[in-house]
């Protein structure tokens, strides 16, 4: 298991567990003993991760990576008691940022909620592999945070279009959508993960999905509403029709 | 307590007689509680830990010994006055058996190696130093003692005479070496500059406000990475380094101190007090060393070491018997242990007919697999006898664990380790139900494979088996701070059993090993390794990118020991051609290498075609290059060489430099500065071979070295001495006052005139030279860096190849399958690459034997009906273990579990969560985080 491995989503569950702060130690940039040199990969989640805590109202000190090789005890030593000063200045996670414990928790859980669609969002700067330190803040700006959540995307499905083809519902990765054979398809915004699959593959000549950025969703068709009735029996091999 | 009497018979059929002393204690009752130990009057002192502290007549001899059983010494009141007999009051075992006698065994054997190691220099034998006389001067053994947290005060560094903290403390280098006075070695014992420095770094771990002096002649930092790390050890906020032969002048008869006289040009004469003196002893012959050569049949060397072959450092003059480690003489770790696998190797081509006769297969009991899915699980809390135990408080943390969800038992061990608590952790498993295991103890670098095993025997997936390192990440870090330690062990405990209760069982598979090696390389290092590898009946391709075998060792001509290189490599191609098992492709270059271990394939181009080579293992064996100077005039004035072109130039009965009358040597040239941080190695020793030849040649002739630090580490310092005897100059200089060389021309004669820097006299001098010979640096080789991308196997800081383990795999890639010796390792002398080219044929022949491999089952998985084809996962891949495939459903990734490293960066990449690194899978390490919070410690819940 590489540095590389530290899932987003483990760092925003020990914040919404109530740790103070977390603590990444990867190998040495440039030095991976494989040839992996994953991380830099832990290094662009860990940026990312700083400005989603900074995006919902919390220090990004409180995440903290640092490299070194398994010869550099001391060093690891005087880091660690360093980050733990810190953190015991900053005080106990929420209190100094001014946030509740339950309006904290809701914000960490949104964001975990979102984790699928920053992944993908963000996949080419999270594969970079930087350079100087001094580029690192850079990689990831607030502003472009702010807007990525702001604008956060919502898939779709239209009921007046939907033909209950079963394409997107047996594609979803996640089994986010609800509906059967003539049984109209609608996501469980719950359940999605945003990840657009129901969207590429909805038959073009349907067009069912929409791909919603930032505005509100009209209202789940409501259960018993949605069943197609169709005008006649579909021939074999024939797509059904629209009523 | 068991010695060799007498050895019959002959290579490939020793007959060797044994006699086991008696323990007084039966190995098979004993549990190493140390019951006895506690209840035995009689205190000694202990020659484990120096005798610093005293030890009981019966105890273990130390805390990690195999095996971890008692014994009783002859300091016993039985054994000596026929009284006492508590100990056998005591044993609840019955483990104590005073009716032992001496037991006689013969054995058969078809090799020897003699691994008898080596004897620290007694200075009390002189009485130099004061050590014997005053308390508070020891030897570097002693301080060795000191700093471990098994030794007499448990870690803490007290001084002998009050048992206070010494807060200023002195080395003494070099004592008992490099001297020729009666009684001292004349040889420099090659590791005590170095474990000097460690020994600083560690006191200065213990009291970071500690003064550290140390008294040294030459640093001689000659070994891989040591340059960097006495830069480390000098740059220590209050460490000291004295070049200066010092005397112990006298002790305070009140505080003990002890005052050190020395000199340094600035000052003159001083005289200083030290609270702790330390004396770096040198490395003597083993105890007894000519008993043992008697019995054995061995010749010793004059110094009393073993005699070896200089061709072939690990045979002695006796066929079918070996060595390794400093029987040979004055070798670090990494010597000793690529000499052993060295030796190893050339067993196996001895008593290759035999191999595998007398093995029988490990069988264990089948796997149960019933009720696995609801977890029942146990864990067991090591004291690690003092280790963990005296720290943390063990029995709170095993009455914490039996508190926690899905934990059946819990109880605490002495040493998990031992066998008896191996064998206990498999009976419980069995008693108990238990179908996870969470072992409380040390890291899981150290013993997880032991525990794996222990669980196999219980008849349980070995992947169910978690380890709290409560050790290393906890009482060893937190020594001062007892109950914090002992709740952070409790976190740690509850974190395991979090994510034992995830693990699943998980499957290994065997790979077919192809028998085949490819050896890339074909210098001294690669044929040697090729050939003891074909002696043991593989097929070997060795690949050369020259059009000739040989390597650099073609422009080398002679040794400081007087050998032939010549005469040696042409006889080395020789065997290599006839032998019918090598495959030599010369003036070839290799274009691709695929696969894994035991599965390799390499694409070779060459006379003009490319052919794909299947091999099992692979030696990278490249060698390096010489750095080209541009410094001192080289290559503008004719005159101005390198010692490799001074060599053959010798060789070649050159006028101009045999009948030269005064030649220069400047050492270090392009190493050892901030570029390359590091020391060639061979070049002083280069520099006095030279030397020694001219004077011999030409005795007239003025030879003048100017060095840094001479590196003529082990027996070449007497070399060096004789150098001196025959009038060689040698004079040092700083490195920020390099030496100068212009060229003039003057009353009809041109020079070359160097001027330098004296820095006993302080001041400016110059000669006027002939000739200059440089010691060019030993480089990394372009070979490497492109071998490195193609093998992917990485680089050290310095571009040579990085071994697995600097100290404890010196012959080993991190890559599995691949293994490196010679030059492109780090530059060494021709009998160390010889050694070294034997210890990679071990480690290859380790793989080759073998019909299989077992390749992990902590590798990734995709869940199919998740894998929205991003291909997220494919490009995280540096392995190529990950590929796409078409499905009803669209393109999904697929893994090669074979090509998987486990290393689980797709795992972080997914963003649906469809690829799965096993045994660490997202489930069980969110549970882990879950539980690093005690439940109910904070609102935020599960997510």
């Amino acid at each position: 298991m590489c540095a590389g491995r530290v899932d987003l989503s483990f760092v925003l569950r020990a914040f919404l567990r109530g740790v103070d702060g977390v603590f990444i130690g990867g190998c040495r940039l440039g030095e991976c003993n494989y040839v992996t040199h994953g991380n830099y990969h832990a290094l662009n989640m860990v940026l990312l991760c700083r400005r989603l805590l900074e995006h919902i109202g919390l220090n990004p000190e409180r995440l903290r990576i640092e490299f070194m090789s398994g010869a550099d005890g001391i060093l690891f030593a005087e880091v660690v008691a360093d980050f733990n000063k810190r953190m015991a200045a900053l005080g106990p996670l929420g209190r100094t940022e001014g946030l509740d414990r339950k309006e904290l928790a809701a914000r960490l859980e949104q964001i975990t909620r979102l984790v699928p669609y920053l992944k993908l969002a963000n996949r080419e700067k999270l594969a970079a592999r930087l350079g100087r330190a001094e580029e690192w803040e850079a990689l990831f700006t607030l502003d472009e945070i702010d807007r990525l959540l702001s604008d956060v995307v919502a898939f779709h499905i239209d009921p007046e279009k939907c033909q209950a083809c079963l394409t997107c519902l047996r594609r979803c990765p996640v089994d986010a959508i609800d509906g059967g054979k003539n049984r109209i398809h609608v996501i469980d915004q719950d359940k999605c993960i945003k990840c657009g699959t129901c969207y590429e593959v909805c038959p073009s000549r349907f067009s069912a999905v929409t791909k919603i950025a930032g505005g509100p969703l009209p209202p789940p068709l409501p259960e018993d509403a949605r069943t197609i009735v169709r005008k006649r029996k579909p021939a074999a091999g024939e797509t059904p029709a629209a009523e | 307590m068991t010695e060799v009497r007498e050895v019959e018979g002959g290579a490939g059929d020793f007959r060797v007689t044994l006699v086991q002393k008696p323990r007084y204690i039966l190995e098979e009752k004993c549990t190493g509680c140390t019951t006895c130990v506690e209840y035995c009057p009689v205190h000694y002192p202990d020659p484990f830990n120096q005798e610093l502290s005293t030890n009981k007549a019966v105890h273990i001899y130390y805390a990690q010994a195999i095996p971890l059983v008692a014994y009783i010494d002859e300091s016993c009141l039985y054994l000596k006055e026929r009284k006492c007999r508590i100990c056998e009051g005591v044993c609840k075992n019955n483990a104590i058996d005073f009716q032992q006698t001496p037991r006689k065994m013969e054995i058969n054997v078809g090799a020897i190696v003699l691994a008898p190691g080596f004897e620290p220099f007694d200075p009390a034998a002189k009485g130099g130093y004061g050590y014997g006389k005053m308390p508070n001067v020891v030897t570097s053994m002693d301080f060795e003692r000191l700093l471990c947290a098994t030794g007499p005060f448990e870690g803490e560094i007290l001084r002998p005479s009050d048992k206070r903290h010494p807060h200023k403390l002195a080395w003494i280098q070099c004592v008992g070496s490099r001297r020729v006075t009666p009684g001292d070695n004349s040889y420099c014992s090659a590791v005590c500059c170095t474990y000097t420095q460690k020994q600083v770094i560690l006191a200065k771990d213990h009291d970071p406000g500690a003064e550290c002096t140390v008294f040294h002649n030459d640093i001689r930092s000659y070994g891989k990475d040591f340059e960097r790390f006495c830069e480390r050890t000098e740059k220590l906020p209050g460490v000291r380094f004295i070049r200066s032969y010092v005397s112990v002048a006298r002790e305070d008869p009140v505080t003990h101190n002890v005052a050190i006289r020395y000199s340094t040009p600035a000052e003159g004469v001083q005289e200083e007090e030290f609270d702790l003196v330390v004396l770096s002893v040198g490395l003597n012959p083993p105890a007894g060393a000519e008993g043992l050569a008697r019995r054995f049949g061995i010749e010793l060397t004059p110094q009393g070491f073993c005699k070896v072959d200089p061709l072939n450092p690990v045979k002695t003059s006796r066929p079918g018997v070996f060595v390794s480690g400093a029987f040979q003489g004055p070798v670090d770790i990494p010597e000793s242990v690529f000499a052993a696998s060295g030796a190893g190797s050339q067993i196996g081509e001895l008593l290759d007919y035999r191999r595998g006769k007398l093995a029988r297969e490990r069988r264990y009991p089948p796997e149960n697999s019933a009720g696995v899915e609801e977890p029942r699980i146990g864990v067991f809390v090591c004291h690690c006898g003092a280790n963990i135990g005296r720290i943390v408080n063990v029995p709170a943390t095993v009455d914490y664990a039996r508190s926690l969800p899905h934990v059946v038992y819990a109880q605490e061990q002495l040493f998990s380790c031992a066998t008896n608590c191996a064998k206990e952790i498999t009976d419980l498993a069995r008693e108990k139900g238990l179908n996870r295991v969470v072992i409380a103890a040390c890291s899981p670098r150290t013993l997880e494979p032991l525990f794996r095993d222990t669980l196999r025997e219980a008849g349980l997936n070995q992947y169910f088996l978690d380890m709290a390192n409560i050790r290393e990440q906890c009482s060893w870090v937190h020594s001062k701070e007892k109950d914090a330690a002992t709740r952070k062990a409790k976190d740690i405990v509850r974190m395991s059993v979090a994510r034992a209760g995830r693990l699943e069982p998980l499957q290994e598979f065997d790979l077919p090993v192809n028998k085949a090696a490819l050896v890339v390389g074909g210098g001294i290092a690669g044929m040697t390794c090729a050939l003891s590898i074909a002696g043991q009946g593989h097929a070997v391709h060795l690949v050369e990118k020259a059009a000739d075998l040989g390597g650099i060792a073609r422009k080398l001509h002679y040794t400081l020991d007087g050998l032939d290189i010549q005469s040696y490599v042409r006889d080395l191609e020789r065997r290599v051609y006839r032998n019918p098992s090598i495959r030599v492709y010369t003036g070839a270059e290799i274009t691709a290498a695929t696969g894994y271990v035991g599965n390799f394939e390499t694409r070779v181009r060459w006379d003009g075609r490319t052919t794909a080579i299947q091999h099992g293992a692979a030696v990278l064996a490249t060698g390096a290059d010489l750095y080209t100077p541009a410094e001192y005039l080289y290559g503008q004035d004719a005159r101005v060489m390198t010692h490799l072109e001074l060599e053959g130039r010798i060789a070649a009965g050159d006028a101009a430099v045999v009948n030269a009358g005064r030649l220069v040597m400047i050492q270090c040239v392009g190493c050892r500065n901030a570029e390359r941080n590091y020391c060639s190695r061979i070049c002083c020793s280069s520099a006095v071979k030279n030397a020694l030849k001219l004077k011999a040649l030409n005795p007239g002739m003025e030879i003048l070295i100017l060095y840094r630090d001479m590196m003529t580490y082990g027996f070449s310092e007497d070399g060096y001495r004789e150098a001196s005897q025959r009038e060689v100059k040698f004079v040092r200089y700083e490195p920020q006052a390099a030496p100068r060389v212009e060229s003039v021309t003057e009353g009809g004669g041109a020079f070359l005139r160097v001027s330098f820097t004296d820095p006993i006299l302080g001041r400016e001098l110059f000669i006027d030279a002939d000739l200059i010979a440089l010691a060019a640096a030993v480089i990394p080789s372009a070979a490497t860096r492109e071998l490195a991308a193609l093998f992917k196997v990485s680089l050290g800081p310095d571009g040579f190849f990085k071994e697995a383990h600097v100290k404890l795999r010196p012959v080993e890639f991190a890559a599995d399958g691949v293994y490196l010796c010679g030059l492109a390792h780090y530059p060494k002398h021709i009998p160390e690459t010889i050694k070294q080219a034997y210890g990679a044929a071990g480690r290859v022949l380790t793989l080759l034997s073998h019909d299989t491999v077992v390749a992990s089952g902590s590798v990734c998985e995709v869940a199919e009906k998740r894998c929205m084809g991003c291909g997220e996962c494919i490009a995280a891949c540096t392995y190529g273990a990950i590929e796409f495939r078409e499905t009803k459903l669209g393109k999904k990734a697929v893994v090669n579990p074979i090509l998987c490293k486990g290393d689980g960066l797709c795992n972080a990449k997914c963003p649906t969560g469809a690829i799965v690194l096993k045994h660490f899978t997202d489930d069980a390490l969110l549970d882990q985080i879950d539980a690093t919070v005690e439940e109910g410690a904070f609102a935020g819940g599960k997510g």
